[in-house]
């Protein structure tokens, strides 16, 4: 079970109206390498993987959560108060016709979120390996974002968000050394 | 390169409740590349014709895969 803190993990701050951003944005909501695709991936991964990297499964997956609501926070701040007309002009219309304002989980391109994003091989090896190369990918992706922002209060929050993704590479890394140590030698071999 | 197993156990959480009868020990492959780092030149190789059958030139590299059942305890 969970326990919910009723506050952000980072503040959210944004300093100018800008729906096209949230558009750019919305690739972290509900794209292949985005927030939602990571917490699934990896809460669901926890049922077959060896027991010392269950818990960094279960943390990470929780702090992915944690980022999906920052981001959420963002595209709800960067278009809740655009008119029709801003919308559309922001490249929007299409959103604006399917949801008004609402969020949903779709990529950048307006694409909707598939579970055919994320894998659980059952080999764990290589879901750890697809959980480092997730992080990268999500690491890139705020990197290309920043890049087009000009909001700098904006980019205060994606470059924790983007620091994020460097330590938990760094722990699934440093949950593959685990697996490839020896184990239970006495007795099986 | 330090010796190694390419195949793992490890003895899973197993609860009092659950309805299948529990696999004890479980395993996960650990092949060769895992290990190997950027490859030296050098390496022993096999001759071309077992090489053609192993599907590497070198045995650093070849990694045998065992059918699944005797992952677990079973064996
Ligand atoms: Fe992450």
């Amino acid at each position: 079970m969970w326990i919910y803190e009723k506050k952000l993990q980072y503040p959210v701050r944004v300093s100018t109206c800008n729906p096209m951003l949230a558009r750019f944005l919305i690739e972290q909501y509900g794209g292949a390498d985005g927030e939602l695709s990571a917490a699934l991936r990896y809460l669901n991964q926890r049922y077959s993987i060896p027991d010392e990297v269950i818990g960094l499964l279960t943390d990470i997956g929780t702090e992915e959560f944690a980022h999906l609501e920052m981001i959420a926070t963002m595209v709800y701040k960067l278009t809740k108060d655009a008119t029709p007309d801003q919308m559309k002009a922001a490249g929007l219309g299409d959103h604006y016709v399917n949801h008004d304002n609402a969020l949903f989980y779709h990529n950048a391109s307006g694409v909707p979120w598939t579970a055919s994003y994320i894998q659980a091989k059952g080999d764990p090896i290589a879901d750890l390996y697809e959980d480092i190369a997730a992080e990268e990918k999500a690491r890139a992706t705020y990197q290309w974002i920043i890049d087009m922002s000009d909001d700098p209060d904006l980019n205060d929050g994606l470059r924790f968000l983007r620091e994020r993704e460097v330590v938990h590479s760094q722990r699934f890394r440093e949950a593959v050394e685990i697996l490839k140590e020896e184990r239970d030698k006495k007795k099986y071999f | 390169m330090k010796e190694f197993t390419q195949r793992k156990f490890y003895r899973p959480y197993v609860s009092p409740f659950d309805p299948c009868p529990p696999i004890r020990v479980k395993s996960y492959e650990t092949p060769p590349e895992l290990y190997l780092g950027f490859q030296p030149p050098g390496l022993p190789q096999y001759k071309p014709h077992q090489a053609l059958f192993c599907g590497t030139l070198w045995p650093v590299l070849f990694s045998p895969y065992e059918k699944s059942y005797t992952r677990g305890d079973e064996t």
